[in-house]
């Protein structure tokens, strides 16, 4: 668990600094100051809460809003079954686990083979969740403390975190390959689908490596 | 209730359905063989997608920006074996400084 929540350390940082916007773009858009923070402790998925909160800031209806959520969020589907195996206790301690489920966490308990280190999501899935929540209450009642996080190159931090997870992954054929088609279904669906479409759609990718073997 | 607090609700429940699915009704056990090479590709798939999109992804456009150069950084510093600190740290600040002279 501690390894988890050290390896997640450098990406507190980043998550807690994107926290601080989110706060200040829900205020904004109208929600006050309690229901982004109980946003973030109960949705815990950083692109959805973003897109949620800034089409009903532009004056888009409920549904809108809960849709691009939703969309944003269907990844978590596959992401969930992957480390189904790996969560184990009774029915609520796996659903208290699956919670601290984000890409982050999730990227940082992977073994490299397939299979996930249930105490590593629990350490970096806390330490995220922590930062994610205290970076929004920073962003509601501090308003703009730190700046603008793109202007520190923040979120380049976060691709940067996923190829080097996705490094040591791709040592079989198979692997490979299903990186290969995921990016390229990734790639080709960005400009023609909604946000979160291109990620669902490339979880497809995964028979790429299947059918090879 | 207002409308901020529905949307709050609603895209909380639906995230804590989607992300606890899988850990409820497969959590614990073993998958069928068939599934496990499926599944066990599932990282490698969706780690180069979110690389992908986090990269070169805009408003429903490709883009080639700052953060392209960032991450070509961060992947010169994992071929080098760098610590993953350094590598973030890289990656945000190739970024950063690239932005500050544009």
């Amino acid at each position: 668990m501690r390894s988890g929540a050290r390896a997640a350390a450098p990406l507190a940082v980043a998550v807690g600094a994107f926290g601080v916007p989110f706060g200040v773009l829900a205020r904004s858009a109208g929600l006050g100051h309690v229901a982004p923070v109980v946003m973030s402790a109960t949705t815990f998925a950083g692109s959805a809460q973003f897109a949620a909160v800034s089409i009903l800031g532009t004056g888009g209806s409920v549904a809108a809003a809960v849709v691009a959520a939703v969309l944003l969020n269907a990844r978590y589907g596959p992401i969930g079954l992957s480390v189904a195996s790996a969560l184990r206790g009774s029915v609520a301690l796996r659903f208290l686990q699956s919670q601290l489920i984000v890409d982050e966490s999730w990227a940082v308990s992977s073994r490299g083979d397939g299979t996930f280190d249930r105490w590593r999501l629990v350490g970096a899935g806390l330490t995220l969740y922590c930062a994610w929540v205290a970076g929004t209450i920073a962003g509601v009642f501090g308003g703009d403390l730190i700046g603008d996080p793109m202007d520190l190159g923040l979120d380049a931090a976060f691709p940067a975190l996923f190829l080097a997870l996705l490094v040591p992954q791709v040592r079989t054929r198979s692997a490979l390959a299903a990186a290969l088609a995921g990016a390229a279904i990734a790639i080709a669906l960005v400009p023609g689908t909604r946000p979160g479409i291109p990620i669902i759609a490339a979880s497809a990718a995964c028979f790429a490596g299947w059918r090879r073997r | 209730m207002s409308s901020g607090w529905t949307v709050v609700l609603l895209v909380g429940l639906a995230t804590m359905a989607i992300k606890s699915a899988g850990p409820l009704l497969a959590g614990g056990r073993a998958l069928p063989p068939h599934l496990t090479g499926l599944v066990g590709a599932l990282p490698a798939a969706l780690l180069a997608a979110l690389v992908a999109t986090q990269t070169f992804g805009g408003d429903h456009e490709l883009m080639l920006d700052e953060r392209a150069a960032g991450v070509a950084v961060a992947a010169v510093a994992i071929v080098l074996r760098a610590p993953l600190l350094v590598v973030l740290v890289a990656a945000a600040a190739a970024t950063a400084a690239l932005r500050a002279l544009s």
